[in-house]
C-alpha cells in the first residue's frame, strides 16, 4: 500500500531508496542488528546520514533537520524500515534532540545539537526508576542545588544501551514537596561524572540491552537543567509523545513476514497439515499489518493537512507491538525443533548452533520482543490513554 | 473427578517437596545452569536416593511400580522448581521404552543402572524435515553380522550431551515417511564413528545435532515396529511434560499475585485494577483447567485406556496454549522485570516455550487430536 505521491515526493522516494542502496554498510548486515553490533558499527550509518543531511529528519532546518514535510519524513521512515536499516539512535535524535532545541537555551542548544547529529555524543534516558515504571511521576531520583550544582542521588533502570553513553537525560525530583508532576526537572548528566555506575541488566534472550544506572553525588552543574526547575514534567510528555510516533513498525513487520514465509516454504512441506494452519496464520498477520498500514497513511494524510492526530501514537504502539510479537511467534514456531535451540552471549563464531542460518535469531527475537508489550509506556497504560483521552472514559 | 491420593503417593510428593527446597532453589539451579556440563550430578544422585528414578518402574524391574501416577507428581513438582536433569529423557522416555519393549536381557542390563542414577539416556528421533512426525525417519540401519550399524543425521536430541546411551529411530525398510520399517536400536553415546554437536536450549539445558556413520546398535523390540513404540512412548512423555507445565503453570501464577498484591503504581496495588484481576482470573482458570487435563491423562495413561493416544495429543495442546497465555500474561505484568534473566518468571516462561517444541508443538498436536476423531 503506498501514499499517493505527486511527482517530486514520488522522485524523493525514489531517491532516498537509491541512497539506501548505494551507502548502506554491508557490516551492519548482521544476523541481529539489535544486539550484534559494537557501538562503532551502529554509528556507520548514522554517520552517513549525518553527512547527508538526513540524520534529523523531525529537526527544524535552522538546527540542522532537512526541513522535510510530513509526508516527505513518512517516506524516508518507510523507505529506510523497509530496507532493514538500523535507525540511528533514537534516544540522542528522536528524543534528546528536540526536546533542547524546544526548551533549552542557546548555550545548551549550541553544545549539545551539533554534538547529536554528528553522532559524538551517545545519550540514554534515565526516565524508569525500579518504584517508578508506568507511573513516572513518582520519580524519587534527587537533585539538591548545592551552589552553582546540582547533587543527584537516585538509581535509574532499564536504561538503553547506557554501556555506550556519554550523556543521560535525567528526571529528577528537585521539589519533593510538590506534587508527583510538580517537582520534577529535566537534567543532562555527563556519563563520565564521579558517582555514576552503569550496571548491566541481562535480558531472558540473554543479550545485554538494559541498565541499572546509580547516581550517587553525582555533581552536575546548574547549566545543564533543561528549561526551568519543576518544569521537567511537561518536557518528559513531550518526549514520550515522540518515543511512540513510529511505533507501528509495518516496514519491519513487512519484512519479517516475507522472511516467515521464506522459513515456512523450506520448513514445512504443503501436504503437511501444518502448512495450511501456517498460511492462514501468516494471512491473518498480513491483514492486521495491512490495517494498521492504511490506518498509518491515513492519519498522516491528515498530519498533512494540519489535522491533530490526538492519541493516534497509542494505536499505533499496542497494534505494532502486538502484531510483531506474533510475527516472532509465528517464526519461532515455524523452524520447529531448532526453536530449542538459542545463540550464547556475547555472539561468537565458536558457538556452535543448528539448523539453517534463517533460524539461528529465531528465539531470541521471540523472547527479546515479549518486552514490547511493556517498554515506552506498557499496552495497558496505552489503553488506558485512548480510553481517557478519545472515549472520554 | 479429583485423584485421591494414597499415602504413599502423598509421601512420594512431599519428599520430593522437601529435597527441591532444600537443594533446588532458584540460585542452585542457576549455578547448575551455568557450569561447565549444565547438569547436577549430585542432584541426580539425590534423586536415586530418593527413589525418584525407580518410582515409575514396575516392581518386576526393579522399579517401585508407581507408574504413570507418581511421574506425574514427580515431574509437576520438577515444574516448580525448574529441574534442568533428564527424568523425562532417562526414566520416562528410555526407560520406559526398554520396560516396555525391551529383552529380559537388556531390562537387566539397562534399568538397574537407571535406577541407580549411574547412566543417563537421551531419544533421537527427530531428524531434519521431520518436524514432530516420529514417522519420518532417513536414517537407515543396516544388517551387519548378528547386529546392525547405523548412519544418518539426527537433530536437535535434548538432553544428549549428557547421555551414556542413545535409542536412536532407524529405517530398517520402506521409504521416508512409512509408518512401517522404523526400528530402535540402543547406541552408546561414545561410539566411534558417532558425531555430536552440543548446544545450549532456551531452557537452560542441552541438547546436539548428531551424525552417525555406521554406528554399531542394539535393536530394541521388534524390528519394523519402532513408531507403534515411539507412540506409546510419546503418550507417557507428553504426560510428564504436561504435568511439569502445570507445575510451572502454577509457580507463574502464584508469582504474579503476589507480586501484584505489592507493587505500587499510580498509588496503589497494581492488582487493583480491574484489567489486571481479569487477566489474573483468566490465568487461574488456564491453571484449574490444566491440573484436570494432566489428572485426566494420568489416569488414562495408568489403565492404558483405548483412546489414550488422543486424549494425550489433546491436553499437549490444550495444556500447551494455556501454558503460553500463562507465561505471556506473567511476564507482561511482571513488567521490566520479568524480562530480566534474574527474575525466575522469564526461566518458567522459557522452559515452557520448551516443553511446547518437545515431542510437537500445541498446533501440531490439534491436529492430530482433530484426525484422530476423524479415523475413529
Amino acid at each position: 500500500m503506498e501514499l499517493a505521491l505527486s511527482p517530486d515526493d514520488a522522485a524523493f522516494r525514489d531517491e532516498v531508496r537509491a541512497f539506501i542502496k548505494d551507502n548502506y554498510p554491508e557490516e551492519m548486515r548482521v544476523a541481529n542488528p539489535e544486539t550484534d553490533l559494537s557501538k562503532e558499527q551502529m554509528l556507520l550509518w548514522h554517520r552517513i546520514l549525518h553527512n547527508k543531511g538526513w540524520i534529523a529528519p523531525l529537526w527544524p532546518k535552522q538546527y540542522g533537520g532537512p526541513g522535510w514535510s510530513i509526508t516527505r519524513r513518512f517516506i524516508f521512515e518507510q523507505e529506510t524500515t523497509r530496507a532493514g536499516t538500523m535507525p540511528p539512535l533514537a534516544f540522542s535524535v528522536t528524543m534528546v534532540g528536540p526536546v533542547i532545541y524546544t526548551f533549552g537555551n542557546d548555550a545548551q542548544k549550541q553544545k549539545f545539537l551539533p554534538r547529536i547529529l554528528s553522532g559524538e555524543d551517545w545519550w540514554c534516558q534515565g526516565y524508569s526508576e525500579p518504584g517508578s515504571g508506568s507511573d513516572l511521576a513518582t520519580v524519587r531520583t534527587k537533585a539538591v542545588r548545592d551552589g552553582d550544582h546540582y547533587v543527584v542521588n537516585g538509581h535509574k533502570t532499564w536504561t538503553t544501551l547506557a554501556q555506550h553513553a556519554d550523556w543521560i537525560f535525567c528526571l529528577v525530583r528537585t521539589d519533593p514537596t510538590a506534587k508527583p508532576q510538580s517537582g520534577i526537572s529535566f537534567l543532562l548528566i555527563d556519563m563520565k561524572s564521579p558517582g555514576v555506575t552503569v550496571r548491566p541488566i541481562i535480558t531472558i534472550d540473554g543479550s545485554h540491552e538494559v541498565n541499572d544506572v546509580f547516581l550517587e553525588d553525582v555533581r552536575v552543574p546548574s547549566e545543564n537543567l533543561i528549561g526551568e526547575e519543576n518544569k521537567g514534567w511537561t518536557y518528559a510528555k513531550f518526549l514520550l509523545g515522540n518515543e511512540r510516533t513510529s511505533m507501528a513498525g509495518i516496514g519491519r513487520s513487512t519484512r519479517y513476514i516475507s522472511r516467515l514465509k521464506k522459513i515456512v516454504k523450506a520448513e514445512i512441506p504443503e501436504d503437511d497439515p501444518a502448512h495450511l494452519e501456517f498460511i492462514r496464520d501468516i494471512a491473518r498477520v498480513e491483514l492486521d499489518v495491512l490495517a494498521l498500514e492504511a490506518t498509518e497513511l491515513r492519519v498522516v494524510a491528515q498530519m498533512a493537512r494540519g489535522i491533530d492526530p490526538g492519541p493516534a501514537a497509542s494505536l499505533f504502539k499496542i497494534r505494532g507491538t502486538e502484531i510483531f510479537q506474533n510475527i516472532t511467534e509465528l517464526t519461532h514456531r515455524a523452524i520447529g525443533n531448532y526453536g530449542l535451540a538459542i545463540r550464547e552471549h556475547p555472539i561468537s563464531a565458536n558457538h556452535f548452533m543448528p539448523g539453517p542460518d534463517y533460524g539461528h535469531t529465531a528465539s531470541e527475537k521471540y523472547l527479546n520482543s515479549r518486552k514490547l508489550s511493556i517498554y515506552g509506556g506498557s499496552n495497558e497504560i496505552q489503553r488506558n490513554i485512548i480510553a481517557k483521552a478519545v472515549l472520554g472514559l | 473427578m479429583d485423584i485421591q491420593f494414597t499415602e504413599e503417593q502423598e509421601l512420594l510428593r512431599s519428599s520430593v517437596q522437601r529435597l527441591l527446597r532444600d537443594q533446588y532453589d532458584f540460585d542452585a539451579r542457576r549455578k547448575i545452569v551455568a557450569s561447565e556440563d549444565g547438569i547436577g550430578r549430585e542432584q541426580w544422585a539425590a534423586f536415586a536416593e530418593l527413589g525418584l528414578l525407580a518410582a515409575p518402574f514396575s516392581e518386576a524391574v526393579g522399579g517401585l511400580g508407581g507408574g504413570p501416577l507418581s511421574t506425574m507428581i514427580i515431574m509437576q513438582e520438577f515444574g516448580r522448581h525448574l529441574v534442568v536433569e533428564p527424568f523425562v529423557e532417562t526414566v520416562v522416555v528410555a526407560g520406559g521404552l526398554v520396560e516396555q519393549v525391551g529383552s529380559d536381557a537388556q531390562k537387566q542390563a539397562f534399568i538397574a543402572d537407571i535406577i541407580a542414577g549411574s547412566k543417563l539416556w537421551a531419544l533421537a528421533w527427530t531428524e531434519k524435515g521431520s518436524r514432530f512426525d516420529l514417522a519420518t525417519v532417513t536414517t537407515t540401519a543396516r544388517r551387519d553380522g548378528d547386529g546392525y550399524v547405523l548412519t544418518g543425521e539426527k537433530t536437535a536430541v535434548m538432553a544428549a550431551p549428557w547421555a551414556d546411551y542413545l535409542i536412536v529411530s532407524a529405517r530398517t525398510s520402506g521409504h521416508r515417511h512409512d509408518r512401517g520399517g522404523v526400528s530402535l536400536f540402543v547406541v552408546d553415546r561414545r561410539a566411534a564413528n558417532l558425531d555430536l554437536q552440543s548446544f545450549k536450549t532456551i531452557d537452560g539445558r542441552r541438547a546436539a545435532e548428531i551424525s552417525l556413520r555406521c554406528v554399531r546398535g542394539e535393536l530394541l523390540g521388534k524390528e519394523g515396529e519402532g513408531v507403534k513404540t515411539l507412540e506409546a512412548c510419546r503418550n507417557r512423555a507428553i504426560g510428564a511434560l504436561c504435568a511439569e507445565a502445570v507445575g510451572a503453570i502454577g509457580e507463574l501464577n502464584a508469582a504474579t499475585l503476589d507480586y501484584s498484591k505489592t507493587r505500587k503504581q499510580f498509588g496503589v496495588t497494581i492488582g487493583s485494577f480491574q484489567v489486571l484481576q481479569h487477566r489474573m482470573v483468566d490465568m487461574f482458570i488456564a491453571h484449574q483447567e490444566t491440573l484436570s487435563l494432566m489428572q485426566h491423562l494420568s489416569l488414562s495413561l495408568r489403565d492404558d485406556e483405548a483412546g489414550v493416544s488422543r486424549l494425550a495429543s489433546g491436553a499437549k495442546s490444550k495444556i500447551g496454549y494455556a501454558g503460553k497465555f500463562v507465561a505471556d500474561q506473567a511476564v507482561q505484568l511482571h513488567g521490566g522485570m520479568g524480562m530480566t534473566d534474574e527474575l525466575n518468571v522469564g526461566h518458567y516462561f522459557k522452559r515452557i516455550s520448551s516443553i511446547n517444541i518437545q515431542f510437537g508443538d500445541p498446533a501440531y498436536h490439534v491436529l492430530r487430536y482433530a484426525q484422530l476423531d476423524a479415523v475413529a
